[in-house]
């Protein structure tokens, strides 16, 4: 059922032969104009690259903001990172391992609430995370108002409103971005609890894990993970905190992997 | 390092006999982060009036017990309305530009002397290939993708999937498919790509054989002519009224066709239970009609304009060759012809038409120009350059109105094209699906045009 | 409470109710929880489709259509 997507990182290594200042992966739930922002950022130059091992389009592009080269990497639409679909586990797996300088999620400000849990997500994997609320202007005529210093106060992360679909808000995005990525702008995102019992059993597993990862992915984030069981994490982590390379990603036929998902 | 592993699995076991200790942990986790996302949007989000319902009252209407089946007919009947009669005037217009420049390149052709040969592969194969392909199908689908694409800007294609999924749910397939159908009619290759939305393998699959029930950008033009030659064959006149219901008929036609293949499939091949449906209906949105209108008319254009280069030209000078090419006294292409004429009279059609589709592989939208070269390779007829009068040339090549019905359900049903099989290769990495993707609806088309075909001869209406 | 709890398949269609239990596992279970459909989440129905099945809920904002087949492994309480 589920299919492995080995070969994220043959995109990674790709996208790094490109004369780019930063990577910035772009992630959101589906229908919430994510394209949009995307195409309005990079200005309709976006190349749709197909992910190997399929289920998912990847669309990359670029823009040029004060001097620097940004490469913006459209993510899969998802709910969440918890690796449900193959969709999910490639958002999660380029937000964890493809080390983008940072992350834009795009929220639809319709419907905030539901929104959000991706974004507490993104924020237990990365700290560099930049909040967008799009489609303000849906949200204006159906009467909803948001009150976006102090969400960005509770987030702890920047947020940018914008209207993508008329360019508004744009130019903001991306100096909030030029900011966390170049002017290393510190930020302090909120800190997601658990109840005690999870918070306890988190915390032993992070004391263990914690030498493994070598300060290269979020241990309090992959003690989770493991507490939930989450076994298509185990190998990605193992291939990655060995540090052997782009090449080992890509053992094993992504052709093998896709005629064992069909047959 | 594999000392290292070791220690990491030990860890991961650990975790695990942690987890089962705590109990159902992702629900807790989740049921957490939803505490604090309804936290936050409880302090940062204020609603002012009651303006949401607005979207309530419109899927009350389009997923209504006695409106939601007749409004998506409607629908697709005007949007093929305003194609029909609309394509009329500028497929006229683009013709005699394209013809009339034609006449120009073979004065100019005459004037460098040029040997016939010369002219004939690249005036009268490759350059009247493009002209017919530009001028039939490029006003069609330049009027049909504006205003599908609003449809599907605006959020009704998930109301189409909610509606039809009972249909769906029957056949063991996946609601979705429905949405890779409306990709479909742009381009089954698309649609095939768009298949990727339904995370089960097997509802996939069956939705990936089936894509091809749905008329695509190549074949909708083909249906349109075709319904217009039955009907002024049939009842006299064809206005475009007739010719638009003909052509719902036909793609209802496709889709109950893909209900039953769907289900066929899933008691045989692809045996299983459905998987989980989800389906999100999205708030409507009003499409940016400015933005919308100039890229999907774009892109259009530039579909047409690419695959008219790069299929038509190579495939007009082929067929050019083919014509005009004589073993004995009879062309390669009439040899061909009538080594599958039989064939072709079995089906309701004839050995041309049934060639025209074997050579339109690479697209179908090079099947009417290869079946018109073919036609005018027998005699003088001079080349058509409106319906009228590829009616005449039609008629006397002994077309009925069998014919062209069995010719717009042979269209509908046949093969994929080449690029849709590759796709299908790519997607499915497995050549046996593949074969079967071609197998599967070329069986359907043979039986059903068969059927026709017998039905009305035995009744004595042909 | 005069409600008892019911499937959410039994649920009349404009009524709200809050979801007890998500009786399935493994993915399709996770995907539920992800769209929101969690125990003690306020779930309403929101209309059938014109066959009579699927049925469309209201979760957390969002509009979701559910096919008999996941909605009667969903317990909910009824609310007023």
């Amino acid at each position: 059922m589920n299919c492995q997507h080995v070969g994220t990182l043959k995109v990674l290594s790709k996208l790094n032969q490109d004369k780019s200042d930063a990577v910035i992966a772009l992630a959101g739930n589906p229908n919430t104009g994510k394209s949009t922002v995307f195409n309005g950022l990079t200005g309709l130059k976006q190349h749709t690259g197909n992910w190997p091992g399929k289920t998912v389009v990847l669309a990359k592009g670029n823009y040029r903001y004060r001097n620097k080269i940004i490469t913006l990497v459209d993510l899969p639409g998802t709910y969440s990172l918890l690796a449900n679909s193959a969709d999910e586990q490639v958002a999660r797996d380029f937000i964890c391992f493809g080390n983008p300088e940072a992350t834009i999620v795009v929220v639809d400000a319709t419907c905030l609430e539901r929104n959000l849990n991706l974004v507490l997500q993104v924020i237990e994997i990365t700290p560099r995370a930049i909040l967008c609320v799009n489609l303000i202007d849906e949200a204006k005529r159906k009467g909803i108002v948001i009150d976006f210093p102090k969400l960005e106060a509770l987030l702890g992360i920047p947020v940018v409103p914008t209207a993508a679909r008329d360019k508004v808000g744009l130019a903001a995005l991306k100096e909030s971005l030029h900011q966390v990525v170049f002017e290393h702008k510190q930020l302090q995102p909120l800190s997601i609890r658990y109840q005690e019992r999870i918070e306890v059993a988190v915390a032993t597993i992070q004391r263990e894990i914690e030498p493994f990862l070598r300060g290269k992915i979020n241990s309090r984030w992959v003690a989770l993970r493991l507490l939930d069981g989450d076994t298509t994490l185990i190998t990605e982590i193992l291939n990655y905190i060995s540090g052997t390379g782009p090449d080992s990603w890509e053992q094993g036929s992504n052709e093998l992997k896709a005629v064992k998902c069909y047959e | 390092m594999s000392n290292e592993e070791n220690c990491f699995q030990g860890i991961v076991a650990q975790a695990q006999t942690a987890g089962a200790e705590v109990g159902p942990v992702r629900d807790q986790l989740v049921l957490d982060l939803y505490r604090q996302t309804q936290e936050i949007a409880r302090q940062v989000v204020k609603r002012q009036g009651k303006k949401e319902d607005f979207d309530h009252k419109i899927d009350d209407f389009v997923t209504s017990k006695y409106f939601g089946y007749p409004l998506m007919l409607t629908l697709l009947s005007l949007i093929l309305w305003l194609t029909v009669s609309g394509a009329n005037y500028p497929s006229q217009l683009l013709s005699n530009l394209l013809f009339g420049f034609g006449s120009h390149l073979t004065a100019f052709c005459q004037w460098l002397k040029a040997p016939d040969w010369l002219h004939g592969i690249l005036v009268l194969g490759l350059y009247r290939c493009m002209a017919w392909v530009i001028s039939v199908m490029l006003p069609p689908m330049a009027i049909f993708f504006p205003l599908f694409t609003f449809l599907e800007e605006l959020g009704y294609l998930p109301r189409v999937a909610f509606n039809l999924d009972r249909g769906f749910k029957r056949a063991g397939a996946h609601g979705k498919q429905v949405l890779t159908m409306c990709m479909g009619f742009g381009c089954n290759a698309a649609g095939v790509t768009a298949c990727r939305i339904i995370e089960s393998p097997r509802e996939r699959l069956i939705a990936t054989l089936t894509n091809n029930f749905v008329p695509c950008n190549g074949r909708f033009p083909t249906l349109i002519a075709m319904a217009a030659i039955f009907l002024s064959a049939l009842v006299g006149t064809a206005n475009n009224l007739l010719t638009t219901g003909l052509v719902v008929g036909v793609v209802v036609f496709g889709i109950l066709v893909t209900l039953l293949i769907s289900r066929l499939l899933s008691q045989t091949l692809l045996k299983g239970v459905p998987s989980t449906f989800t389906l999100e209906l999205p708030p409507y949105r009003w499409p940016k009609m400015g933005t919308l209108l100039i890229r999907s008319v774009l892109d259009r254009t530039l579909f047409v304009l690419v695959r008219a280069v790069v299929v038509a030209a190579p495939a007009g000078m082929i067929i050019w060759i083919l014509a005009n090419v004589y073993i004995g006294e009879v062309s390669i292409i009439g040899h061909l012809g009538g080594f599958l004429q039989g064939f072709g009279y079995l089906l309701g059609l004839d050995g041309y038409i049934i060639l025209a589709f074997l050579l339109g592989l690479p697209a179908n939208e090079i099947v009417i120009p290869i079946l018109i070269m073919s036609y005018l390779s027998e005699g003088v007829m001079v080349e058509p350059s409106s319906i009228e009068d590829l009616h005449r040339l039609l008629v006397a090549n002994g077309w009925t109105w069998l014919t062209a019905l069995n010719m717009m359900l042979f269209s509908l049903l046949h093969f994929p094209c080449a690029t849709t099989l590759l796709t299908i290769r790519k997607e499915t990495q497995s050549l046996k699906w593949t074969v079967l993707a071609a197998l599967i609806p070329t069986g359907v088309a043979i039986l059903v045009c068969f059927l026709v075909a017998q039905l009305a001869r035995a009744c004595g209406l042909v | 409470m005069g409600y008892a709890e019911i499937t959410l398949t039994a649920l009349p269609i404009g009524q709200q109710a809050r979801v007890v239990n998500v009786g399935m596992q493994g993915l399709t279970r996770n995907r539920l929880l992800d769209l929101g459909l969690v125990p003690s989440s306020l779930v309403k129905a929101v209309r059938k489709s014109p066959g009579g099945d699927p049925v469309a809920y209201k979760v957390r904002g969002a509009i979701i259509a559910l096919r008999s087949e996941e909605s009667r492994l969903i317990t909910v309480w009824p609310l007023d």
